[in-house]
């Protein structure tokens, strides 16, 4: 974590597609285990912010720090490792590899980071009962519910512990039921590793699961900054 | 909603004393908002008067007195439209929101400003009920979902009106 105490820190971020100003001067931090939403309109930048946060896209202009480092000084390589290693991402549909079985999805990170096929596996294989999809280990992706296939990306997202989990309408495709199962092991695997979670949404019920929620408008954090930054 | 009908709800199974009548009303209906003794006993006079309970029987114990109270065919008949019989739904279209909306363009003030304030207190609230959802019992849930889902519906009035509000602005200062 860095000096400033916080773990994520966009400062004056700038980020334009063609003539699409997606980000005009956006400024955000979290905090460590800090569990965030981000909301906002259609075409607000909400999304582009995450992708920003997350070392995806570059900003234009300003700087995106993770634990006091800016991602801009950092070859694509060293992102890339960051990205593989220290975060996690969750999106709309779970993007889950279909040829592979669900275990081989959680499998996978693991296995990119050059963890043991035995090791990686036997990791895998803890998460379904925790996320209450037991013997589906050899289902693939056409064989599970939108819920269970999220449940098994989310899982994908989490197996290597990572400092920030990013969730760009993790559960934008379900329905109400599964959306709130989806977003209370969400939670509660982050508490658990103390892991940061960023939380893009234009859905309420699921901001409220969050311990603060911010307003993007217009490619700027209008509402919801920490008091100290609000204040300088 | 008046604690008649759900105490009388409370009634249809099978007769009751007062005390009952409050733990089971408290347990079904009020663990957010339970019932006061005082109003209890309230709420049965004014159904013996309206001749929808009556005391089925009196109990000498070493305390007070106690009355088994029992559904009358009146109550059962009251209960039955009650419950078959759809809610009136709200008149007023002309909300506070609105008004504080209008209010703040016609004083040459942001609105922008009154509704994302008014935003984070509904998420906060949303915050608050989703927590309690954790530890409550199915009973306690489904209400916080009813709050939540009322919640949700001022919040996406709160998120249209936003979108509208240069519109509106332009509609009012023409008018002025």
């Amino acid at each position: 974590m860095s000096d400033s105490g916080y773990v994520l820190e966009v400062k004056g971020a700038e980020k334009s597609f063609g003539l699409t100003r997606a980000l005009q001067g956006a400024d955000l931090n979290v905090k460590t285990g800090e569990i965030i939403a981000i909301m906002g309109p259609s075409g607000s930048g909400k999304s582009t912010l995450l992708h920003c946060m997350a070392g995806i896209f570059q900003p234009d202009k300003g700087e995106v720090r993770f634990a006091g480092n800016s991602l801009a000084t950092m070859s694509d390589e060293e992102r890339t490792t960051l990205r593989r290693t220290v975060f996690g991402f969750v999106f709309q549909f779970g993007q889950l590899v279909p040829e592979l079985t669900a275990e081989d999805n959680i499998a996978l990170p693991l296995l990119l980071n050059k963890v043991s096929r035995k090791d990686a596996y036997f990791q895998a294989r803890k998460w379904f009962k925790r996320l209450g999809i037991e013997n589906m280990e050899k289902h693939r992706a056409g064989e599970m519910s939108g819920g269970q296939a999220q449940r098994v990306a989310l899982a994908r997202a989490l197996v290597i512990k990572p400092k920030v989990l990013f969730a760009d309408e993790p559960t934008g495709s379900l329905d109400s039921l599964a959306s709130e199962q989806v977003m209370e092991l969400l939670i509660q695997a982050a508490r658990e590793q103390g892991t940061t979670v960023v939380l893009v949404t234009h859905d309420p019920r699921i901001a409220a699961y969050a311990d603060r929620e911010v307003m993007v408008r217009d490619g700027k954090v209008t509402t919801g900054q920490h008091k100290a930054k609000a204040a300088r | 909603m008046s604690a008649s009908y759900a105490l009388l709800g409370i009634l249809g199974r099978r007769p009751s004393y007062g005390y009952d009548l409050k733990r089971d009303y408290d347990f079904f209906y009020g663990k957010e908002k339970a019932l006061a003794f005082g109003q209890v006993y309230a709420t049965l006079s004014r159904l013996l008067r309206d001749k929808k309970v009556t005391v089925d029987a009196m109990e000498q114990g070493a305390g007070p007195e106690r009355k088994l109270y029992a559904i009358t065919d009146i109550g059962r008949k009251d209960l039955e439209n009650w419950l078959s019989a759809p809610e009136k739904l709200h008149p007023n279209t002309q909300t506070v929101l609105f008004v504080k909306v209008v209010t703040s363009i016609l004083l040459d003030k942001d609105p922008d400003v009154y509704l994302d304030v008014q935003r984070a207190a509904h998420i906060n609230r949303m915050r608050e009920l989703t927590s309690a959802r954790r530890t409550g019992d199915l009973a306690q849930l489904l209400q916080a979902d009813y709050a939540i889902f009322h919640l949700e519906a001022d919040l996406r009035w709160i998120d249209i009106t936003t979108a509208r509000l240069q519109k509106l602005k332009e509609e009012i200062q023409s008018e002025r």
